[in-house]
């Protein structure tokens, strides 16, 4: 299935864009997730870590990944 | 009556407004914190600060940092406001108000509430230098 992956701070720079459109299969966890985009997208090497939030919460690597999800790419955070 | 004020906003962050929140006959004190743009990082000069969100992600963290102040500490009401977009030096990034019956409660909170703001809300900002910019924390 395709999934929207939106970017966010270094993570726009560093990929040229504020979102991504992949494939994952069915049943694929973030940590699977992470693992698939690092293999698309090896530029994102260059950030310290980051999280993934899934429909607007931080998800742990254990989480399902289900279609319609809004997926985002969370770079070590800065505000304040 | 809301006891939480959540806002991110392009416009001015306004003190007043954060204050009058807050502001409650019960209460014997208010205790604000305001973040500002330091005009340097490690000795070198910062022209000024650029703020990106992930906006309803932010929001929903700020949410849940200012109910579970509520929770921690013994205080009445909290606001919780944050700029975004491009800011110079002196600007106001953040402010933070809470409200108490006592004054330890309304600290307690101001602190927790930025300390906790700083490691979970997606927020970024990136620094302009005279000779580039980079984006904070995002480097080994």
């Amino acid at each position: 299935m395709n999934i929207q992956v939106l970017l966010f701070g270094i993570a726009t720079d560093l990929l040229e864009t504020s979102s991504l459109e992949i494939e994952i299969s069915e049943d694929c966890t973030v940590a699977t997730f992470k693992k698939e985009l690092a293999k698309l997208y090896p530029k994102l090497e260059n950030i310290n870590s980051y999280a993934v939030a899934v429909n607007e919460a931080y998800a742990s690597d254990q989480i399902t990944i289900h279609k319609n999800d809004v997926v985002a790419i969370i770079p070590p955070v800065s505000g304040g | 009556m809301p006891k939480t004020s959540i806002k991110i906003t392009s416009e001015k962050l306004n003190l007043q407004q954060c204050y009058d929140f807050v502001s409650d006959d019960g209460c014997g004190g208010i205790s604000a914190f305001i973040g500002t743009v330091r005009n340097d990082t490690k000795g070198k000069e910062v022209l000024r600060l650029d703020f990106s969100t992930y906006k309803p992600m932010a929001l929903k963290e700020m949410g849940k940092i200012a109910q579970l102040a509520l929770e921690k500490f013994d205080i009445v009401k909290i606001a919780i406001h944050h700029a975004e977009g491009m800011l110079q030096v002196g600007e106001i990034p953040v402010i933070i108000t809470a409200s108490a019956k006592h004054r330890k409660a309304a600290f307690d909170a101001c602190q927790f509430a930025i300390d906790t703001l700083k490691e979970t809300v997606p927020i970024w900002k990136k620094e302009y230098f005279s000779d580039g910019e980079v984006w904070v924390n995002a480097h080994p």
